[in-house]
């Protein structure tokens, strides 16, 4: 008891301040003067199997690529959601926002010394929204507003948007947009998935498959005085126990993606005050996902009662306690400024506090749909943290209304190329979010003819419809207003439904300063503003 | 016996030309397709078209014949193509997890002999004494303690009494030896002591046989000193059964070790094998089940030419 209450106020005293994580530890660091120098060594719980984050869709593509890149803007950490600058030292919005211009630093260059310009942008952006033949862009679908792109002058560069869309600057912010040089797309367009050559505060050194990557500080970066770094290393820790042990023993500084409530407890109780511990809410969170291709899963009754068969109210006590589960929310991050509260919350189907009415109403939707005694698989990812407890826990939930699930789990590549082939049943998706923005929670909810990522197959022309009105809606209210009809249409159609949303807990040494937690493991990963405290 | 080993390098052919026609086709009948798993497995949307390509490029659309034929031209000029998954060389990506899996599976090795020899032939020699049931106790536990479970008790013990680990990434031996030793001697030693266990354990049921035979009986008859019986003439003969298990548990060190290596956060050939066979990577697993059935034919042959070496008795002519 008294370790567990040590281990409280440890942490305690680590929570965040306000929204987004920022905490006191975090403040302390960035009123002291920053030293030069040294070698950053932290972990990486996964490999990339490529280098090009536009055709990506994990962290571990961006925690091992993001130092080496820029992007045109970026989130200002300290101050979400606002942007700032990162390539652009200044743009301007027209007033109907249909049209966006950026004024590019001048004397940025690329690590091979090829200075940047405005072309390369338009290289950059024309391949995210229009990839070529052989080229994956995972952000096909959220550039398809834009219409032209137009590079006036080699420090200028304009997008022409062919439709409102209220969110666009947030996603000229998006970290997996970094910008590559025109001069090697030219020479291959699938380049950047075994080549790096990016503006970035750190120069590639090294990519030890199964091992590492290293970078090295970039002498010409366009920022002054940055990086801090000399250098850093990545390590690839795939088993969470390496990982703690490593952190521990001082082998890595730290991990930048999250780790569990147990694995924070175990670290605070063996390194006392040599750890920061920083928590936030987290914009990811697990879906249950039901292929709507698939029979009987494309009666709304089988999917709706299964929904309904969850107790996330109950699930999130049990949970957060093992996992890096914890809030009950809709399809926008529980908290963040339009996301449905509460109150709202628990009228929707699923979502009632009430599970024992839920569960009956549950078997006998289930009866009436002609599956009293329904059995199938659930495809599940093979990571401990926190898909393991969640397939565990659904099994379960849904054993109480009478139905048998066999659980699965496999590899990330193979769970989500079965889930993106439609092959799976029912699924435990994710969605990996970098902003609270809902033209980006939404969009994941269309039909699978606009998002593919939409892995319940899905096709439904009102949720189309309502998404695009509310993207070209200015009002935040009236906006507010449509992601709640949104919200309540997918609901009660139960194609997908979040299960619960993540904690974010991640855990530093004190000697490393200068990185910002934020809500999303995406944001602030290229280490220019890092330094160590030795 | 020159003869005797031509004709053992010659049927290492049709031994391995059998392991990759196998390993060939089950691999091409197991559900999975490398293509769907490398460009869906990203979370990106993928045409059918692209797909295609890249089945294309890889060389999957030809027959699978042709494709056979490409790979064994390849293997027979040692050239093993590329990882479909990373696009490196097969070669490349072997050969950067070989020498840490080899130095682990030697260092184990060493561990092992160095350590069974002496305890095998004590526990043989004190039979049901202290110094044997004592050998039987540490034996027993080097066989029911996994790997990688003493594996994670030894970086418990390190943090817990030193707070100190290894170094994390590998060094060669010939770029700093002590970094080198530093980091490979805890996985050497987990995976050394079933190891040793093991062969203590061979040693000394087959020490006990042995000195139960009558050459035994006729050389102490002749007057001959105890501790020559015992070497040259009753150990030497023990250790034929204990060079298989040896040469055995040495390959299997090789690509074996798939949970140690998480728990040191070793670059491995075990966790590359996994890897490759979780996302479908024909190639690379194609040429890891030829190195290591490789190894295996290579190993035995050795055991084999021991076997001559430590039993005089052995004519392979």
């Amino acid at each position: 008891m008294e370790t567990r209450r040590t281990v409280l106020r440890h942490v305690t005293g680590a929570l965040a301040l306000g929204m987004g994580g920022l905490n006191l530890a975090t403040v302390q660091a960035q009123a002291q003067t920053p030293k030069r120098g040294g070698t950053l060594t932290f972990a990486i719980s996964a490999e990339t199997p490529h280098y090009d984050p536009h055709g990506s869709d994990t962290y571990a593509t961006l925690h091992f690529a993001a130092p080496f890149y820029s992007t045109l803007l970026r989130f200002n950490l300290s101050k979400l959601p606002e942007v700032e600058g990162d390539l652009a030292q200044s743009w301007t919005a027209a007033p109907d926002l249909t049209s966006y211009t950026f004024k590019l630093h001048p004397s940025v260059k690329f690590h091979d010394g090829t200075p940047l310009t405005s072309a390369d942008v338009k290289a950059t952006y024309e391949r995210l929204r229009n990839p070529p033949q052989g080229v994956v862009s995972t952000r096909k679908a959220t550039f398809d507003d834009i219409g032209t792109i137009e590079t006036p002058d080699p420090t200028t560069v304009v997008f022409k948007l062919k439709n409102l869309n209220a969110s666009m600057l947030e996603h000229f912010a998006s970290p997996w947009n970094v910008v590559y040089s025109v001069k090697d797309l030219a020479e291959n367009p699938a380049g950047p998935r075994t080549k790096i050559n990016g503006t970035g505060p750190f120069i590639f050194v090294e990519h030890v498959r199964g091992s590492h990557v290293s970078g090295k500080k970039n002498g010409s970066y366009f920022k002054q005085g940055l990086p801090y770094l000399d250098g850093w290393k990545g390590v690839f820790t795939l088993q969470a126990a390496a990982m703690l042990n490593a952190v521990q023993g001082g082998q890595v500084l730290g991990e930048f993606r999250g780790i569990s409530p147990a694995e924070r407890d175990r670290l605070v109780q063996a390194m006392g005050d040599k750890i920061r511990i920083e928590e936030s809410s987290w914009t990811l969170n697990l879906l249950v996902c039901f292929n709507v291709e698939k029979k009987p899963f494309d009666d709304v009754r089988v999917r709706r009662a299964l929904c309904m068969a969850i107790d996330r109210w109950g699930g999130s006590q049990g949970l957060s306690r093992i996992s890096t589960l914890r809030a009950v929310g809709g399809l926008i991050r529980p908290g963040s400024p339009f996301a449905t509260p509460e109150s709202e919350l628990v009228k929707l189907p699923g979502f009632s506090k009430d599970i024992r009415k839920s569960r009956e109403e549950a078997k006998k939707l289930l009866a009436d749909a002609g599956v009293p005694n329904l059995k199938f698989t659930l495809h599940n990812r093979n990571l401990a943290m926190p898909y393991t407890p969640a397939g565990i826990f659904l099994v379960d939930q849904w054993r109480q209304v009478g139905v048998e699930v066999e659980h699965k789990q496999f590899d990330t590549a193979p769970y989500l190329a079965t889930m993106n082939a439609g092959n799976h049943d029912v699924a435990i998706d994710f969605s990996n979010l970098f902003m609270d923005d809902s033209s980006l929670g939404l969009a994941k909810y269309l039909s699978v003819t606009r998002a593919p990522e939409n892995r319940s197959r899905s096709k439904d022309p009102e949720l189309d419809r309502l998404y695009d009105d509310h993207l070209r809606e200015r009002d935040v209210e009236k906006r507010k207003a449509m992601i709640r009809a949104f919200e309540k249409r997918l609901f009660e159609q139960a194609y997908q439904q979040p299960l619960l949303w993540w904690h974010r807990i991640v855990a530093t040494h004190k000697v490393v300063m200068g990185w910002k937690m934020s809500p999303s493991h995406n944001l602030g990963q290229d280490l220019a503003e890092v330094w160590l405290n030795t | 016996m020159l003869r005797y080993t031509i004709n053992r390098v010659l049927l290492a052919i049709p031994t391995l030309l059998g392991v990759a026609i196998l390993v060939f086709f089950m691999l091409r009948i197991v559900p999975g397709d490398i293509v769907e798993v490398k460009l869906r497995g990203d979370g990106g949307a993928v045409s059918q078209e692209t797909i295609e390509m890249e089945r294309q490029r890889l060389g999957l659309d030809k027959p699978l014949v042709i494709q056979f034929k490409d790979w064994m031209v390849g293997v027979a000029t040692l050239e093993l193509g590329n990882s479909m998954w990373t696009e490196r060389p097969v070669m490349e990506e072997i050969s950067l997890r070989l020498e840490l899996s080899l130095q682990v599976a030697i260092m184990a090795t060493i561990f092992a002999v160095l350590i069974a020899i002496p305890l095998g032939t004590m526990a043989a020699l004190f039979r049901d004494t202290w110094i044997d049931y004592l050998m039987r106790i540490a034996t027993i536990g080097g066989i029911s303690i996994p790997a990688f479970w003493f594996g994670m008790l030894i970086m418990s013990g390190l943090l817990a009494g030193f707070n100190w680990l290894p170094p994390i990434t590998f060094t060669p031996i010939y770029v700093d030896p002590i970094a080198n030793l530093t980091q490979l001697i805890w996985p050497a030693l987990a995976v050394g002591y079933r190891y040793c266990a093991v062969t203590a354990r061979m040693i000394r049921s087959s020490l006990l046989e042995v000195l139960n035979e009558d050459y035994i009986r006729t050389a102490r008859a002749k007057g001959v000193y105890e501790r020559l019986v015992i070497s040259r003439h009753a150990l030497r003969n023990a250790l034929l059964p204990a060079i298989t298990v040896i040469g055995l548990e040495f390959t299997f060190l090789i690509g074996g070790l798939v949970v140690t290596e998480q728990v040191f956060n070793l670059n491995g050939i075990g966790m590359l094998f996994v890897q490759s066979v979780s996302r479908n990577d024909f190639t690379l697993i194609q040429g890891m089940v030829m190195l290591i059935a490789a190894f295996y034919v290579f190993v035995n042959l050795l055991v084999d030419l021991l076997y001559a070496v430590f039993d005089p008795r052995i004519r392979y002519d």
